[in-house]
């Protein structure tokens, strides 16, 4: 998200792929959002939803968001000047 | 069976263990050593305040009722986190770049630093607060009761409120010491955060042991736990497809809006990058706090007898499947999960009241001049502290009226739909510019209202406060404003049709009423600091014209930070602008971020309103907009080479004026000095000359010969003393006096000093703290002395109080020791301040000095070789000399 005027349009190969890894951060809530929802409207089988297998589903989304979030997270952290304290205190 | 006394024993251990981890905490960040008190873990641990008694004991109990659907309550979360990249970054931002100390104070500085958001937003807070921390209290209580039921101990309900009494009470004691310590600038609490972070630990290791033990002890293992859940009365997944956005919405909402989340999301961060590491590892923390929680249910369903309640089968499973220990870990962790939520609430709602409705109002009541007299940190921290008493005092008195009993998920709901609708004005005042105070102010009083009608009232249940009459046909008969059936749409589950009707209202509102009206000019300016935050981190100058004086500035500040902080400031920035001394040039600039330092200890609408008390109401008109605007814009233009050598030209530039000014009142001084030399030396040689003469002459009876001597003498002794002062400065200065290296007290160095003034008949009070000074020095004592006779003679000389008084303040810092000498005379004017030290300098009326002008000129040349400093210091309501010796002493022989 680089709003305001910007005059390098080219990026190095890096900070290209900093920029698209921070992307993927941004798409994995709707990711989230999206398979979470899934059980309202999944038709599974003959039989009744069983609380057992969605618990199963949703549980399995879960540790593969913590994942890909942990994944990502070291490759998009903040550069050093950008998140630390201001000021010499 | 655990004895009942050996519990409160157990709680009392444990409640004694997190004072001590509080204070060890406090300690170490006082130190500096507080490197991983500010680690991403425990940010992320004291994140866990989110997971409250509502979680510990309140998800098995949701999940006996209503299956599956517990789980959106940390689906939401895990969403914000993981997506932190969208708002959470952009908030911690601009958390730390305005300096906000809660959320009331966001939106009211995001929309003009208006103090009336502020204050709409502190009851909203306080009123969606209250129930939650009374459900705290209820569950620590009904967690005891247990316990006691089980020893069979005698437990009656005054014993109950007895219990919810003294925890109310202990809390607050807690908060109390810990929570408002100091008024830091930044407004971070290491005790409070650390013993959260430890009781986060407690609470899911509880929670998991209790787990494990039900999933291999009792069930049999993960495949056996699956089959016992489709055996059980909640094994079909029948979930209310709107309930369950709902709550997936309400939840992630709470979590950015919640005053406890806000408090530990924005306010204590110290670093952005923490959010990176906790936006898997809280994600993380929540699947474990959950993972367990349909197993419990389930089996607690299966194994207890019909009718318990399933709020406490966490606590009573283990106690009923005879494993004691568990239970009193289970007991320790939903203690641990009720009091880490209350201290942080409380912390959070304090500030709140203490900043926009105690303040202003004490701003009010002293209304002119009241930034430049009391201790204002002094009424900041007694108001913060009566407000901690205060909310705790309500929660309490809520659990006393609403007498406990409705299940503990309800009134978690009301709770969180109460706090999210501040949701609209804060992400709206985050990414659109154009949204008003007006706007924002509409929305709230909407949302408040609806939240109010459709869920507050009617959650004391039908019939208590709103009448079944109410409920059915609405009120005088309206039937479209039926509590839960707004505009006649019925059926809708009543959280849903609550937390619908007030954001799609609050919103629709919050947008209309915002493009409909005009925002003022500090509105715009504030507006596209928060929506630009990213763009220039420093933000934009909002103040133009400025009559403050710094010294005013100054005293203002010393009130609200404290002397040493403020002092600090102060002298950054004037070295800064290239100034030497404690007063910078008031630039907008520095007044913008003095306000902004101001309100991490008062808040924005505070801050604001005390610098606009001395700026004397100079406020931003639309053309400085555009003049801002303007600048930027040419910023741009320019490359940033040429900025950085304008503004050092700048710099250069002012030095030079200033030494300019120095030297030409240094040339009229040295011409005065001229001619007062001449005078001092002609004067005791006249009447050397003339009595000698009359000796040599002869003839005078003896009585007068020795009077005559006598003169002589003592005109001669003066001349002397006179030359010596001279030579004693031409030495020091060229540096070839020796100094010696003594070892002394800093106790001992100002008696003497004092005794040597000889201060008797002068009526001068010297005021001093013994323990203050027992201070071990590594200097050349006898010059030491010799300044601080000095400065002693000087207060004599020239303080005009009637009855003068000496205060002498010692401090100790890591880089050295500073003396300071304050009197309560009329201190030294401004222009003055620069040319004391300088050689020849005198103020005033010269006769009444009685010396050359030297003392402090020689003063500055002896700490300058003892490698300290001696300055004048404004600001204190005398005339006030800093002196201060470095810890280490420079290179000196041994004497």
């Amino acid at each position: 998200m680089s709003s305001g005027p910007n005059p390098n349009v080219f990026l190095g190969r890096s900070s290209y792929r900093t920029r698209r890894l921070r992307d993927a951060v941004m798409i994995l809530p709707v990711l989230g959002l999206l398979l979470w929802n899934l059980p309202l409207v999944w038709q599974g089988g003959p039989g009744p939803k069983l609380t057992s297998s969605v618990l199963i589903f949703v549980f399995g989304v879960w540790l593969a968001l913590i994942v890909l979030a942990l994944v990502l997270a070291r490759p998009t952290m903040p550069g050093d000047a950008e998140g630390k304290e201001s000021g010499p205190r | 069976m655990v004895s009942f006394k050996l519990l409160i024993f157990v709680a009392l251990c444990y409640v004694a263990f997190l004072f001590t981890v509080a204070f060890a905490a406090d300690r170490r960040a006082a130190q500096g050593r507080d490197n991983w008190l500010r680690s991403p873990i425990t940010y992320t641990l004291s994140l866990s305040i989110y997971c409250t008694a509502w979680t510990f004991y309140g998800a098995v109990g949701y999940a006996a009722r209503s299956g599956l659907e517990f789980v959106t309550i940390y689906l939401g979360p895990t969403l914000v986190l993981v997506g932190w990249w969208w708002v959470l970054r952009r908030l911690v931002r601009i958390g730390r770049s305005q300096r906000i100390t809660s959320i009331a104070d966001l939106i009211s500085s995001r929309f003009g630093k208006s103090t009336g958001l502020g204050v709409l937003v502190t009851v909203l807070a306080v009123t969606a607060a209250t129930p939650y921390i009374a459900l705290q209290l209820q569950s620590v209580t009904l967690s005891f009761e247990v316990f006691s039921q089980q020893s069979g101990s005698d437990w009656h309900g005054n014993d109950t409120n007895l219990t919810a009494l003294w925890i109310a009470g202990g809390l607050t004691l807690f908060t109390v010491i810990f929570g408002t310590r100091n008024l830091d600038a930044n407004e971070r609490h290491h005790g409070v955060v650390m013993a959260i972070a430890v009781e986060a630990v407690v609470k899911l290791f509880a929670l998991v042991a209790v787990g494990a033990f039900i999933v291999w002890g009792v069930a049999g293992g993960p495949v056996e736990t699956l089959a016992m859940i489709d055996a059980s009365p909640i094994s079909q997944f029948q979930q209310p497809g709107g309930r369950w956005v709902a709550l997936t919405f309400l939840s992630a909402a709470a979590f950015l809006c919640l005053p406890r989340m806000f408090q530990v999301l924005v306010v204590e961060n110290s670093d952005e990058r923490h959010l990176a590491t906790a936006s898997w590892a809280f994600p993380l923390y929540l699947f474990l706090m959950s993972l367990f929680v349909v197993p419990i249910a389930v089996v607690g369903l299966d194994l207890m007898p019909e009718g318990s309640n399933p709020d406490l089968f966490v606590l009573t499973l283990p106690l009923a499947l005879g494993q004691q220990g568990l239970a009193m870990l289970s007991f320790l962790g939903g203690f641990s999960s009720a009091t880490s939520m209350v201290i942080v609430a409380t912390i959070a709602l304090a500030t709140m009241v203490s900043n926009h409705i105690v303040l202003p109002l004490w701003l009010r009541r002293r209304s002119s001049g009241a930034s430049l007299h009391g201790d204002v940190r002094q009424v900041v921290l007694l108001s913060r502290r009566l407000s901690i008493a205060g909310v705790l005092a309500l929660g309490y008195v809520y659990y006393r009226l609403s007498g406990g009993g409705t299940a503990l998920a309800a009134i978690g709901l009301v709770s969180f739909a109460g706090a999210v609708q501040v949701l609209p004005s804060m992400i709206g005042g985050m990414f659109w510019r154009g949204a008003t105070h007006a706007g924002a102010a509409a929305g709230l009083v909407t949302g408040f209202s609806v939240w109010l009608w459709s869920m507050f009232l009617p959650s004391f249940g039908v019939g208590e406060i709103l009448s079944p009459q109410v409920f059915a046909h609405g009120p005088f008969g309206l039937g479209w404003l039926r509590p839960q059936a707004l505009f006649g749409i019925e059926g809708l589950d009543p959280v849903v049709h609550a937390v619908m009707w007030s954001m799609i209202l609050n919103s629709a509102v919050f947008f209309l009423v915002s493009i409909l009206t005009f925002p003022t000019p500090l509105e715009r300016l504030q507006g596209t600091q928060f929506v630009n935050v990213f763009d220039h981190s420093h933000g934009a100058r909002s103040w133009t014209q400025n009559a403050a004086d710094a010294e005013d500035l100054l005293i203002m500040s010393q009130r609200i930070l404290g002397p040493t902080e403020a002092q600090a400031i102060f002298q950054r920035e004037a070295s800064a602008q290239g100034k030497a001394g404690y007063l910078p040039d008031v630039t907008p600039r520095f007044v913008e971020r003095l306000e902004r330092e101001l309100s991490g200890s008062v808040g924005a609408a505070t801050a604001h309103a005390m610098i606009g008390q001395l700026t004397q109401g100079a406020s931003v008109s639309v053309e400085d907009l555009i003049a801002v605007a303007d600048e930027a814009a040419q910023i741009l233009e320019y490359s940033s080479r040429l900025e950085a050598k304008s503004s050092e030209q700048e710099r250069t530039a002012r030095q030079l004026r200033e030494a300019n000014e120095k030297m030409t009142v240094l040339s009229v001084q040295k011409d005065a000095f001229l001619s007062q030399i001449s005078h001092e030396l002609r004067t005791p040689m006249t009447s050397i000359r003339a009595f000698s003469e009359i000796l040599v002459d002869g003839g005078i009876p003896r009585p007068d010969q020795a009077r005559y001597a006598r003169i002589i003498h003592e005109e001669s002794t003066r001349l002397t003393r006179l030359l010596d002062d001279l030579l004693d400065l031409s030495v020091l200065e060229s540096g070839q006096v020796t100094l010696s290296r003594q070892t002394g007290v800093l106790n001992d160095v100002l008696d003497r000093a004092v005794a040597a003034v000889g201060l008797r008949d002068s009526g001068l009070e010297v005021r001093r703290s013994r323990s203050d000074e027992a201070v071990t020095l590594v200097t050349d004592l006898d010059r030491l002395t010799q300044v601080f006779i000095n400065i002693i003679a000087n207060v004599r000389k020239y303080c005009d109080h009637a009855q003068p008084v000496l205060r002498i303040l010692v401090s100790r810092t890591a880089a050295g020791v500073t003396v300071d000498f304050v009197d309560n005379g009329k201190g030294i004017d401004k222009d003055q301040q620069e040319l004391i030290f300088e050689k020849f300098s005198r103020l005033t009326d010269p006769g009444k000095a009685g010396g050359a002008g030297l003392g402090l000129a020689i003063c500055r040349e002896i700490m300058n070789r003892l490698g300290g400093a001696i300055s004048y210091l404004p600001g204190q309501g005398g005339a006030a000399f800093r002196v201060f010796l470095p810890a280490e002493p420079p290179d000196l022989p041994a004497g």
